[in-house]
């Protein structure tokens, strides 16, 4: 507890001194520092950014097709409902520098693991409510459809997946929030993106890097959260209300 | 025992007062109904009596007392309180539900648990069955009971009760009712009662109190109210038919003697005893007994014809419902209409045969009324 | 009984079997030099040490700020800030925690004090959003009820309030503790040390045993701790 305590303690003598230092010494301050920086390398931000969306789209995708086809299937098969949440919760819970470690003695360095250690880890969420979304459904709605004779296979395409979209879109969104900051720590592996200036800049002790990357990343998942949140709010005044995640 | 004088409040943002200087007198041991239509402020004159909500202005005597100077902690420790919502805590067992008052006074163990079981007896849920229950594994009314116990656990002598049978179905409403009364005899408690329900406000009462848009609009007894609605909308309020309403007024017992159709049969008698006593009867069946004075069943005209037997034991058939002395004549009309017969057979609390009310009884209690 | 001691006992016994067995056999067979260097007891064991460390000093603060954070911001006279905070928390928690560790060490610089205070920071938010937003569910007319009896402020909050909120509560400190035992993993990065080290070290010598042995360590420790955690959050409603 008192090493908690000696941590805060630090952090005030810390933002003290970084407050006294900037204010009486000639070079300017860190903000202005950063934002110098990022004017003067603002086509390679953009061309990180970009690799960034590029690696977290990407696999957004693959996850999606994945893990919606394996939330259907287990929403027919009961029993192996919980083993496959289990598996896809395990998978969530390891820490993502553990789970790219596991990556790199199998695919090296660079952006195929990247993208397979994101798909493990966007699995959870996106099968979770892809299954509960359907699951959830009024039995009574899929009765009907029955007895109106529909197929098993129309059922699934115009009622099932439909009236389940805005859970699944929560997934999604969760799944791509998450992505966006594993993302960043694929890039100590290789598979590039803003990450990279976090990286660099630590082992440079370039400040002004660093922050670009870390507020690059955060401004990234704070947008894609709210566009999605957003476009879950469109689908969800169809019918249905979001299930959490 | 409980006096409201000027009572009025405002709730913030609001322009129009949700109760507006309401005076209002309860005599100790008396149940006083307040009815009036949704939004007229009875809960928010509640909620003031108890100090949930503190009043815009006027003044609340308990026992003579200001309440508004009482602490409301230990004022609210004397009152019980039936909330309409019922408000029962999730995450307690029955027992830790009816038990939170004696609880929050330190009763001993023993004593709590004691006090538990009686009244969760009174209102009717077997401690046995229900007791280590959530209140998720039980059924409206039988919450709205669980409500009904936790508020009266510790004997207040003031209730106040939030629409108590507001959740239950008629015929298990007509039963608490029933019980509630009995229960209030015996204890007589200062109540105030709201409901909707204004068969069930005549049936309770001692006094009614008609609220309209945060207004006192009339106070008085239930049969002056009958007789003497002070205006329209109270006219209104206790419908057409007023006469047949009296018919909540009256207590069973009370008409007993002067209908009485003489002796039950006993089940030993001969058949020329029935054929005798059938002639005479007005309701055609004769009501047959056991020694014990103990309802056997009933014998009807056809009976006698279609059986072959010895003595009245033989002819009998089962009664399909009976009533209680203590119930209403309202409550003996529905058992009436239920079974499709014309009279009923009225026991008392220790199932003995009282006699038979008819509805022939009822016409005569209505036409003399009116 | 049985049961229970195979789910509490059994299971995570096993769990933390093949941990060992695996850093047993790697410190024995190293698969040359570089690795009999790098990879010895004391420094997992080391490691282990600061990993626990970064995890339960921060936790505890979390939970304690977090928890006595969420009840007050539910009180009524602090009600609006809570709302507020609401949204605040839910935009934290979106900045994925290589920025959070990342802008602490340009404020901070290097070293374990500052990634415990990254974590603590960054742990309290699950924590504080899950018990405010607990109590605040505890529908209305329940606290009426219990004041209506007479129940006292102190006694609602202790024998109404938290206990409905509980299962929510340990919801939030579920979320925290795997979220928090993620971003452990990345203290090394800010010379917090930890389990994450050995990953670091192993990949910059291209050793996979090394790296191995991390991720395994730091995956079981915290499939462990949820796998616990889940299992008490199974417990505690016995109502609903
Ligand atoms: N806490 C509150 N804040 C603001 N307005 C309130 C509050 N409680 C009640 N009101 C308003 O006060 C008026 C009276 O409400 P009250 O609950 O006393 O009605 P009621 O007679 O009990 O109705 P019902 O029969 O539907 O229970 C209503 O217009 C209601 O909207
Ligand atoms: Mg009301």
């Amino acid at each position: 507890m008192d090493q908690l305590l000696w941590a805060v303690f630090d952090t005030l003598r810390a933002a003290g001194n970084g407050m006294m230092l900037s204010a009486q010494s000639d070079d300017p301050g860190l903000f202005m520092q950063t934002v110098n920086w990022i004017s003067r390398r603002s086509e390679m931000l953009m061309e990180l950014m970009l690799e960034h969306l590029w690696l977290v789209v990407l696999t957004l995708i693959i996850a999606v097709i994945i893990s919606v086809t394996v939330g259907i299937i287990i929403s027919y098969y009961e029993s192996m409902a919980q083993t496959v949440l289990g598996i896809c919760q395990i998978l969530m819970v390891i820490p993502s520098m553990a789970m790219l470690a596991f990556m790199v003695p199998l695919f090296g360095i660079g952006f195929t693991t990247g993208v397979m250690a994101l798909v493990l880890y966007s699995l959870l969420p996106i099968v979770r409510n892809t299954y509960t979304g359907i699951r959830e459904l009024d039995p009574a709605i899929v009765e009907a459809a029955k007895g109106m004779g529909m197929t098993e296979r129309r059922i699934l395409f115009k009622i099932k997946i439909p009236l389940a979209r805005p859970v699944i879109m929560a997934g999604v969104r969760t799944a791509a929030v998450m992505m966006i900051g594993i993302a960043a720590i694929a890039a100590y592996v290789g598979a590039g993106g803003l990450g990279e200036l976090i990286f660099s800049g630590i082992s440079r002790g370039h400040q002004p890097m660093i922050i670009a990357g870390a507020i690059g990343v955060s401004i990234i998942a704070i947008v894609f959260d709210y566009l999605l949140y957003y476009g879950e709010k469109r689908f969800a005044v169809e019918g249905r209300t979001r299930e959490g995640n | 025992m409980i006096k409201l004088e000027g009572l009025t409040k405002v709730f913030p943002g609001h322009n129009i007062p949700a109760v507006k200087e309401l005076n209002l007198e309860i005599k100790e041991g008396d149940v006083c109904v307040l009815v009036g239509p949704s939004g007229c402020g009875k809960t928010t004159t509640m909620k003031m009596i108890n100090r949930l909500y503190e009043p815009t202005g006027g003044k609340i005597y308990i026992r003579g007392e200001d309440a508004l100077q009482m602490d409301p902690i230990k004022l609210r420790l004397d009152i019980g309180y039936v909330i309409q919502e019922i408000g029962l805590f999730p995450h307690m067992t029955i027992e830790e539900n009816v038990a939170t008052v004696p609880n929050e006074k330190q009763w001993p163990k023993d004593k709590t648990r004691e006090k538990v079981k009686e009244v969760m007896t009174l209102v009717g849920l077997d401690p046995d069955v229900f007791k280590d229950r959530y209140p998720t594994a039980l059924s409206g009314g039988q919450r709205q009971r669980v409500g009904v116990a936790r508020a009266m656990v510790s004997d207040p002598p003031i209730m106040l009760m939030d629409e108590p049978f507001g959740a239950v179905d008629p015929i298990t409403r007509a039963r608490l009712q029933n019980e509630f009364l009995r229960i209030q005899e015996r204890m007589g408690k200062t109540i105030v009662f709201v409901t909707h329900d204004i068969d069930e406000a005549i049936k309770m009462s001692d006094t009614i109190a008609v609220m309209r848009e945060g207004e006192l609009i009339q106070h008085d007894t239930p049969s002056d109210l009958l007789s003497a609605p002070a205006d329209e909308f109270v006219s209104n309020l206790v419908g057409r038919n007023r006469s047949i309403k009296r018919l909540h007024l009256i207590r069973i017992n009370e008409i007993l003697e002067d209908v009485s159709r003489g002796k039950p049969l006993n089940e030993d008698a001969k058949k020329d005893d029935i054929e005798k006593q059938l002639a005479e009867s007005d309701i055609r069946s004769v009501i047959v007994v056991d020694r014990d004075n103990k309802l056997k069943g009933v014998i009807g005209v056809n009976d006698l014809k279609r059986k072959a037997g010895e003595v009245a034991r033989d002819y009998c058939q089962d009664v399909s419902d009976t009533i209680t002395d203590d119930a209403t004549l309202n409550d003996a009309l529905s058992v009436m209409l239920e079974i499709g017969e014309g009279y009923v057979a009225v026991v008392n609390e220790d199932d003995r045969y009282q006699g038979t009310i008819t509805l022939g009884d009822l016409l005569n209690v209505v036409k003399e009324d009116s | 009984m049985l049961r229970n001691i195979w789910v509490w006992v059994g299971i995570p016994l096993i769990m933390i079997g093949i941990a060992a067995a695996i850093v047993i056999y790697s410190v024995n067979n190293p698969t040359d030099s570089i690795v009999a260097r790098m990879l010895t007891y004391e420094r997992v064991f080391r490691v282990i040490r600061e990993h626990m460390g970064l995890l339960l000093v921060s936790m505890t603060g979390a939970t304690i700020v977090g928890v006595a954070g969420g009840i007050m911001l539910s009180r009524p006279s602090l009600y609006r800030i809570g709302r507020v905070m609401e949204t605040i928390v839910n935009i934290g928690q979106t900045v994925p925690s290589l920025a959070v560790l990342a802008l602490f060490y340009t404020i901070l610089g290097l070293g374990f004090r500052v990634a415990v205070f990254a974590l603590f920071l960054y742990s309290i938010l699950p924590i504080l959003r899950n018990t405010f937003a607990g109590i605040d569910g505890v529908e209305h007319n329940i606290i009426e009820a219990a004041r209506g009896m007479g129940m006292h402020p102190l006694r609602i909050l202790t024998r109404i309030e938290l206990p409905i909120a509980f299962p929510i509560i340990v919801a939030g400190l579920r979320t925290a503790i795997v979220i928090n035992v993620g971003a452990a993993t990345l203290a090394t990065f800010i010379g917090g040390g930890g389990l994450g080290d050995l990953i670091v070290t192993g990949l910059s010598v291209h050793r996979d045993m090394i790296i191995i042995n991390g991720a395994v360590i730091a995956a079981v420790t915290a499939i462990l701790l949820d796998y616990l955690i889940g299992k008490v959050e199974e417990r505690v409603v016995r109502w609903a």
